[in-house]
């Protein structure tokens, strides 16, 4: 009697701890919210099943328990019971698995349109680059970066002369313009996470991982690393702000291009040796 | 059960029937012997018999005890990590070594806890039995396998004293982290965890060889596969696994070991490390991946595999009732395993790999969840009209039932490749794998002690503390990880040594951290009882009748109990049926062991198995 009333105020238990916890995912920021509703109408065939089972257990258990003098059913097969569940298992699976299939293939398809920005991980911090205004990302290989070019620019690509370099942890992004993210790591596995955003991808030294997403709200998000880096993985936090096109345009202005951060490092350069002439 | 199978019988009575021209056919019939019988190591001294033992039985309880030892450490430092997450304030830990207390505590549980109970001790302890052998088929082998694995504990023990303390790479151990500067550990540590993972597979190699040539080789007469126990087609299914899985985990840690000693490539490309650039280029971290989930999700199923067939013999004889659809069970373990091979990189979907296999992976990986679908139903079926007795292993069975479903519901959203975007690297996860690996197999295991103890020890264990123990580890067990899924959609991520000055993070979540952590400390606590009872009943504990549970597998039909060296006594059993003829219409009593042979149950309206 105990355990099938326990068994079943575990079931009403976890229904209720549901749908009345505070505990919800943050409101969503992209154009990803058909996402949760993958997630949604998993819950609601998962759970139904949860409950049916849960129930099912905790009837057994209470009108079925011991008696000395009763005897168990002796049936060792339902040929007819056992496949009309699979088939309902398999129908519900399915259910489950068509729009997460038709959702993901939206998730791996990039818009052509798509705006691209180069997040740029290291331990433990972001940096961001993006391709100004000829919109193409120029080329990079990991044996340039110094502290005059610590994106590893290749100097020969002229598409990378106008590209600008956000170095400050903070990314403001365009509120409904797509975007297409480029993840580039240069030591270890790390992952660009905006939890209103929903996106998620790992990024891996020595190739280019990609995901996109149209920014929907206006906000001042937390980034997070989501790929274990080590010991400083807690602390791998930044920012991604989403602006309106007037304060988007206004942050734009004051990034530098690659171009003139260079200029700009050659007369420190020069400037030192001015001073050591001296 | 099987057509196959009647059909044989029949042809096989009628012979006997038409050469000894007797008119009733010999209905006591079993096939002859294929091999001689098994000639015995016998020991001669203390060291051979208790310490170097080529028994089975020793052997497995050797596994389980150091196995539970080992375990009992992960337990310590799950208390130590969860002090942290919940109490920041106390600057209790470290970061680093809160990172090397995940590992730990991560590859512990997985492989020295649960892989070597699950195969290393039930395996011993019940294969021979239930198969009705005397012992398994290389015994000085098997003495191997066990002593190869207590130094692969020496050695995962051992990181704990070298200078950086142990690796803090994470249990899935990824490069380039795992070897580079950024991580605790990562040039001393790592390279004694590769080590120990590599000489476990190759003491495990030598106890799974010795799990499947038993099985296959020394069944007794009569013991066709399709009347075999579902705890041993669990096991041997599960140690099939293990030996495809293994070798790629050791192909895995072999190359990262050469990474890191001798500069190979294998697993790292060019990179800066810690501002310093390093001198590998042109290896490939994802392929570590590959190799470590082609290892790691079949691994899932070595651990689940044992504990389904074990709860399902559990349930049957509790309930008094045939399992439920023997044949699909079966087929559905078989299915299972195969169908394991092929889900590998649905722990990887967001890992880089190329987006377009999401597709496959998502896919095979829902096909797989219809057989394990198939087996909760077949359990529940079983309990539906059985006679079910509260007993401890019943208690623990029900339990593994409620948190197996939870676990495996929430794997149809990870599963799922979509659904996995929001909640991958989140404790969504955690709380997932927690319920579905951890949970409901340790249930398993501590439904299997209490249903075994007599066997082994010829003494019950204590019902009062058993039943305190049970419902502390269920209710708190399911408290601790049905709320963790949901600072999972909150989007708190796992693997985090502190996230208290998060803007979107609310307080409640973590106030449920402090609730969660609580109850961790009264489940880890109420082991102790548990342990308490595993040693004190073994002298205090009430005697066993022979057959306690009124079971009908082998291994409770040997002559003496606890069995003897050999088992068997001068004559090896002869099998007649199933391991679960429970409440037969027509039947005396309401089971007939698999040894009873059909003259003396005359009137017993048995199908055919």
């Amino acid at each position: 009697m105990i355990v099938a009333l326990s068994i079943f105020l575990i079931t009403i238990g976890s229904i209720a701890f549901h749908f009345w916890s505070p505990w919800w995912w943050t409101e969503v920021a992209s154009n990803w919210g058909n996402m949760d509703d993958t997630i949604l109408l998993t819950f609601w065939i998962t759970g139904a099943v949860f409950v049916a089972i849960c129930f099912f257990v905790a009837y057994c258990v209470w009108k079925y328990s011991y008696k000395k003098e009763r005897r168990a059913e002796y049936k060792p097969e339902d040929k007819k019971l056992e496949s009309r569940l699979t088939w309902a298992t398999a129908i519900g699976v399915a259910a489950l698995l068509a729009p997460g299939l038709v959702v993901w293939n939206q998730y791996v398809t990039v818009p052509e349109n798509a705006y691209k920005v180069e997040v740029f991980a290291y331990q433990w911090g972001w940096k961001y680059r993006l391709p100004g205004e000829d919109n193409i990302l120029g080329k990079t290989d990991i044996k340039y970066i110094s502290d005059e070019n610590p994106f590893g620019l290749i100097l020969e690509d002229p598409n990378g002369k106008d590209d600008l370099l956000v170095d400050e942890q903070e990314l403001h992004v365009l509120k409904d313009r797509p975007i297409k993210f480029e993840l580039r790591t240069i030591d270890v596995l790390h992952n660009f996470y905006v939890p209103q955003f929903r996106g998620k991808m790992d990024m891996v030294p020595g190739i280019v991982t990609y995901y996109w997403l149209t920014p929907t709200r206006v906000g001042d998000f937390e980034v997070l690393c989501a790929e274990y880096c080590g010991t400083g993985h807690y602390a791998m936090r930044g920012r991604v702000i989403v602006d309106e096109e007037k304060d988007y345009k206004k942050w734009e202005a004051k990034q530098i291009t690659f171009e003139k951060m260079l200029a700009k490092s050659q007369n420190n350069d020069n400037l030192q040796l001015v001073k050591k002439d001296k | 059960m099987s057509d196959e199978q009647d059909h044989k019988l029949e042809a096989k009575s009628d012979y006997v029937a038409d050469a000894s021209s007797v008119s009733t056919p010999d209905i006591d019939a079993v096939p002859e012997a294929e091999l001689p019988d098994q000639e015995l190591y016998h020991s001669h001294s203390w060291w051979t018999t208790y310490v170097f033992s080529q028994d089975a039985k020793y052997i497995g309880i050797q596994y389980a005890l150091t196995a539970i030892g080992t375990g009992l450490l992960g337990l310590v430092l799950s208390w130590l990590m969860r002090i942290q997450l919940a109490f920041p304030g106390l600057g209790w830990l470290e970061p680093s070594s809160y990172y090397q207390f995940v590992t730990m505590h991560g590859m512990i549980m997985v492989v020295y806890l649960l892989t070597a109970l699950f195969l290393g001790g039930f395996g011993n302890l019940l294969i021979p039995l239930m198969c009705g052998a005397r012992d398994m088929a290389f015994p000085y082998v098997n003495m191997l396998s066990y002593w190869a694995f207590v130094v692969a504990v020496i050695v995962l023990l051992a990181s704990f004293f070298v200078p950086g303390g142990p690796t803090g790479a994470g249990w899935t151990l990824y490069p380039p982290q795992a070897i580079t500067a950024g991580t605790p550990g990562y040039n001393g540590g790592i390279i004694l965890m590769l080590i120990s993972l590599i000489l476990f597979v190759a003491g495990f190699t030598m106890g799974g060889l010795n799990y499947i040539i038993t099985v296959l080789q020394l069944r007794a007469r009569g013991m066709t596969l399709m009347r075999m126990p579902l705890t041993i087609w669990g096991i041997f299914t599960a140690t099939v696994l293990a030996m495809f899985a293994f070798p790629a985990l050791l192909v895995g840690c072999l190359m990262m070991t050469l990474d890191s000693l001798l500069g190979t490539s294998f697993f790292m490309p060019a990179m800066v490390s810690l501002g310093e650039k390093l001198t590998h280029e042109g290896g490939s971290p994802i392929l570590f991946q590959h190799l470590f989930w082609f290892f790691g999700h079949p691994e899932v199923y070595i651990v689940a595999l044992p504990a389904f067939g074990i709860v399902s013999d559990l349930l049957s004889v509790h309930s008094r009732k045939t399992i439920f659809g023997y044949r699909m069970m079966v087929w559905a373990i078989v299915g299972i395993g195969a169908l394991s091979f092929f889900v590998w990189a649905h722990h990887m979907y967001v890992s880089g790999m190329n987006p377009w296999f999401g597709f496959f992976f998502a896919t095979t990986t829902l096909i797989i969840a219809v057989p394990t679908a198939i087996k909760v139903y077949n359990w529940i079926l079983t309990l539906w009209r059985g006679n079910i007795q509260l007993s401890l292993p019943m208690l623990f069975s029900l339990g593994f039932i409620v948190t197996f479903l939870n676990g495996g519901l929430t794997g149809l959203f990870l599963g799922n490749v979509t659904v996995d975007v929001p909640l991958s690297d989140t404790y969504f996860v955690v709380a997932h794998f927690h319920m579905v690996m951890g949970i409901a197999p340790i249930l398993v295991i501590f439904g299997a002690i209490y249903h075994w103890y007599p066997l082994i020890t010829g003494r019950m264990m204590n019902e009062t503390l058993g039943k305190i123990h049970f419902w502390i580890t269920f209710l708190g067990s399911y408290a601790i990880y049905f709320p963790m899924h949901y600072q999972g959609f909150v989007g708190v991520p796992r693997r985090y040594f502190e996230i208290y000055d998060s803007p979107y993070i609310d307080t409640s979540t973590l106030l449920l951290n402090k609730f969660i952590t609580i109850a961790v400390l009264i489940v880890g606590a109420a082991q102790l009882l548990f342990l308490y009872n595993l040693f004190a009943s073994a002298r205090l504990g009430k005697k066993s009748e022979k057959n306690p549970w009124k079971a009908n597998s082998l291994e409770w039909q040997t002559p003496q109990m606890p069995p003897e060296h050999g088992n068997w006594g001068k004559e090896l059993p002869k099998v007649y049926r199933w391991p679960y003829d429970f409440s037969v219409p027509g039947a005396k009593e309401d089971y007939i062991p698999q040894n009873q042979p059909p003259s003396e149950i005359i009137g017993a309206k048995v199908e055919k198995t």
